[in-house]
């Protein structure tokens, strides 16, 4: 890839509610550098052509989750894609599918939030806590570790089929949060998180299509995170590890 | 009317230091948060490396060696009263976020892993006064494993936690609403004006007590670790009424932030094993810090950077060094925490994140090559001046503004002085938050609701309008880029006079310009370039008192390092500072003494924390 300044030609899907009917593809000429991030690029065009242009973005290097987009027809973070790693240069880039357009590269997120509380997700243990930490063994911690690396971008939501033609579905972040505490041995709801993906919206509309693994930008296994709450549910069983045997051997 | 709204306690910002707060207040009383984020994408979820607590999980610790350490840490500006309470108080709050869920990582005993961060240490048990220097038993402190850890991810599970439990507990959230003025009448605080994102209406929030946690405002620097959001909207606005702004003059460049970028590479880094190095392949810190090394605190750090790059020990003769955290370099140096052999296994299940970064932001792979870092613009140890309960002071004597409080990184308690340590920016997010959520709490049970101001939403609408109806005649961008050039320059780690005053003038001249500012967009919904406008003039305002208390202050503390007074000057300046706006362009400065703590030694009344020469 060359390592000079590229041309682009940039490609942004935009629409105002106050003076669109209907969104369409705005053209943009831009200069960056290979380190550039899409972000870089995309606010380039904001800084310099239109501040109009709406976008949300915080933290940009991946953490905050705010600039969730469609690049090149893929979800993304736009602070995670470099200039360099563009296969050519033209961009196209769009607002994540299947939550309304509020404008330009902005959605509304209401909807993906209230699947995601709909689960429960927070840790629920009623029995009186010691007066230091509860113990966990480092596998009993290890087990749920993956789905607590989500940061609720809502990349994976977006790319599901499913939920593009049913959005009462919870899809899959909310399903990874509930992964988080389902595996978690210090709570106690599980088995009623598991009631409420067992409903028709919930764990079953997933048809392993692996959109939502492939397009997290933290390397969540989501596909198959969902597959472990579809095997709990079908055997009651939540893989629990015994804490206090594996602390036993650990200290002695 | 719809945009009226009545809570007895508003929240500003959905932090870490916002959310504890919610979670105490809305157990008390009526509550609200608003924030301009949605409360995942604050910059709590950004910290990496740990929360220092003394749990003595791995080693012998004690909270007293953590308000020393934090004392020291700060050059002594710290207010110690504070100090104590934040190292004694880290200890509840850790057990509670644990009980809340927090995955923390686990020891083989199942407990909450720790780990070494710099500037936090303990007494060498075999301490030998008469050892040579450089030997082991020469250093009367040493290293300590103190900072609890999620991988390099803490703050992310720190804020997702806090988060979860506003969800169970049912916190109101008003999300994506821009704090853009506070209604004080009488010298009292009695709510809020907010501009919702999402269709441009001013809202007004009536209430008994309002937090500002608002954050900080490194975006007014050109290289910087810190969020887009970080303008400092809190402080700036209550400056804006007139109210100071405390120790501005001190704010944190990490060591390690990705070259160019800022992007933050951990402590944790460093923590583990990690060292710098120079051109020449020298572990500088050897050098600036013989008893600590890469573990000295991070003003002292980002200095050794410069002083390197100065000498032309750059890598490459420009203007950075290598951060190596490769396995073979932690056993060469013999920096492992354990005292034990890694392998990069080891590494990249400790630093999952950083490495992430480093390889996609750069290309570079730190488990086989170093990373290229330079100092980052990182953390504001100013802020709004709060006593211990997260009280709003109204001047340098001390007296209360009723009703306001601040928590997080716009306020300052003081428990951060002249340098924060690291780790200790979430322990105050915790301990400090959750005591200004109880205090506004309490606050506004003993208080009825005083009346609103006729329309006090007009001066946000007026100055709005002003943006929307003036043309835009000038990139307003070319004038932030100015700005954060000017601070990066003269107001960064290094500072002299003669900088203060470039940066002074031209601060005064982008104001200026920008009260003729016009933005382009001139509709309701989503006026992201209008937004950026309003967080430009805050972070103008800032500026201007950072700059002003810079060059008041002619000695060398922690962060503030003058090259023309180079020495602490206690005599003159054991003090902290409070920026007060004095008319329109000019900033009056006065000065509150440093909370010190005596006891009775010797039959004699003592200070506690006695004035050192810091050394690390």
């Amino acid at each position: 890839m060359a390592e000079t300044t590229r041309h682009l030609t940039v490609r942004i899907k935009r629409f105002d509610p106050e003076t669109d009917s209907a969104p369409h593809w705005e053209e943009y000429q831009v200069e960056a550098e290979p380190w550039d991030r899409v972000l870089d690029v995309i606010q380039k065009v904001k800084w310099t052509i239109d501040d109009g242009l709406a976008l949300r973005r915080s933290c940009a290097h991946g953490v905050c989750g705010s600039d969730a987009m469609r690049i090149n027809g893929r979800n993304q973070l736009a602070c995670k894609v470099l200039v360099k790693n563009l296969p050519d240069n033209t961009i196209r880039v769009e607002p994540i599918l299947g939550l309304p357009v509020i404008k330009d590269l902005v959605v509304d997120m209401k909807p993906f939030f209230d699947h995601y509380k709909s689960v429960m997700p927070f840790l629920v243990n009623d029995e009186p806590p010691p007066t230091t930490e509860r113990l966990q063994s480092i596998a009993a911690r290890a087990r749920f570790d993956d789905t607590t690396k989500c940061i609720l971008c809502a990349c994976c939501t977006t790319a599901c089929p499913p939920f593009w033609g049913d959005r009462k579905y919870v899809g899959p972040a909310a399903i990874v949060n509930a992964h988080r505490f389902i595996f978690d041995s210090r709570d106690r709801a599980a088995a009623e998180r598991l009631e409420i993906l067992n409903d028709a919206e919930g764990v079953w509309r997933c048809r392993t299509v692996f959109n939502c693994t492939e397009v997290c930008p933290r390397e969540i296994k989501v596909t198959q995170a969902i597959s472990e709450v579809k095997r709990a549910l079908l055997t009651g069983d939540v893989g629990e590890i015994d804490a206090s045997a594996e602390t036993a051997a650990a200290a002695s | 009317m719809n945009n009226y709204h009545r809570f007895d306690c508003v929240i500003v910002g959905a932090g870490g230091a916002g959310m504890m707060a919610a979670l105490e207040a809305s157990q008390r009383v009526g509550t609200a948060v608003v924030s301009k984020l949605y409360p995942t994408r604050s910059h709590t979820g950004a910290a990496q490396g740990g929360i220092a607590a003394a749990l003595a999980n791995l080693e012998d610790d004690s909270w007293e060696n953590h308000a020393y350490d934090t004392i020291k840490g700060g050059d002594f500006l710290v207010d110690q009263t504070a100090a104590e309470i934040l190292a004694r108080d880290a200890v509840e709050c850790i057990y509670q976020l644990e009980h809340w869920g927090l995955p923390f990582d686990r020891t083989p005993a199942g407990k909450i892993s720790q780990r070494r961060f710099g500037g936090h240490t303990k007494p060498n048990p075999d301490y030998d006064p008469s050892a040579p220097p450089g030997s082991p038993n020469a250093r009367p402190r040493v290293p300590v494993m103190r900072s609890c850890h999620s991988a390099d991810r803490t703050g992310h599970m720190i804020l997702q936690t806090l988060y979860q439990q506003c969800i169970k507990q049912g916190v109101t959230f008003f999300d994506e609403f821009h704090m853009t003025d506070l209604i004080l009448v009488d010298g009292e605080c009695r709510g809020i004006v907010a501009l919702e994102i999402a269709t441009g209406q001013l809202h007004v929030f009536h209430a008994k007590s309002v937090l500002l946690a608002t954050g900080g405002f490194g975006r007014m620097f050109k290289v910087s670790s810190n969020a887009y959001a970080l303008t400092g909207d809190g402080p700036a606005i209550a400056y804006q009424h007139g109210l100071p702004l405390e120790d501005m003059e001190f704010f944190q460049f990490h060591p390690t932030g990705i070259y160019r970028l800022g992007i933050l590479l951990s402590e944790a880094c460093r923590g583990d094993g990690g060292v710098m190095i120079n051109d020449q392949g020298e572990r500088f810190m050897e050098r600036y810090a013989p008893n600590l090394k890469d573990l000295a605190s991070r003003d002292v750090c980002s200095r050794s950077i410069y002083q390197e790059v100065r000498a032309g020990r750059g890598i490459g003769g420009k203007d950075y060094v290598y951060l190596d955290i490769r396995a073979e370099t932690i056993n060469r140096f013999g920096t492992s925490p354990t005292g034990k052999p890694v392998d990069h296994r080891w590494v990249e299940s400790r630093l999952p994140d950083i490495i992430d970064f480093s390889r996609t932001y750069l290309g570079v792979d730190p488990i086989r090559e170093p990373v290229p870092i330079q100092p980052t613009a990182h953390y504001a140890m100013g802020g709004l001046p709060t006593d211990i309960d997260g009280r709003v002071l109204r001047d340098e004597t001390g007296a209360i503004v009723p009703g306001l409080y601040a928590a997080g990184e716009s306020a300052c308690v003081s428990v951060h002085g002249a340098n924060r340590l690291g780790t200790n920016s979430l322990v105050d997010l915790v301990v400090f938050g959750r005591r200004s959520g109880r205090d506004m709490a309490r606050y506004a049970r003993d208080h009825d609701f005083k009346p609103l101001p006729p329309k006090p939403e007009a001066a946000s609408h007026a100055k709005i309008r002003g943006f929307l109806e003036r043309p835009r005649n000038y990139p307003w961008v070319k004038l932030r880029d100015r700005l954060q050039h000017v601070m990066m320059d003269d107001c960064g780690v290094y500072r002299t006079g003669e900088g203060l005053e470039r940066a002074r003038r031209e601060v005064a001249s982008l104001k200026e310009q920008y009260a003729t500012l016009g933005v382009q967009d001139k509709g309701s919904v989503f006026n992201t370039g209008l937004l950026e406008v309003l967080e430009f003039g805050n972070l103008l305002d800032l500026a201007e008192a950072t700059v002003a208390s810079a060059l008041a202050r002619t000695e060398s503390r922690g962060a503030h390092s003058r090259e023309d007074f180079p020495d602490r000057d206690d005599s003159r300046f054991f003090a902290h500072s409070f920026a007060f706006r004095d008319g329109p362009d000019s900033v009056r400065l006065a000065y509150r003494d440093v909370d010190v703590i005596y006891i009775e030694k010797d039959g004699q009344r003592q200070p506690k924390y006695p004035l050192e020469i810091r050394k690390y």
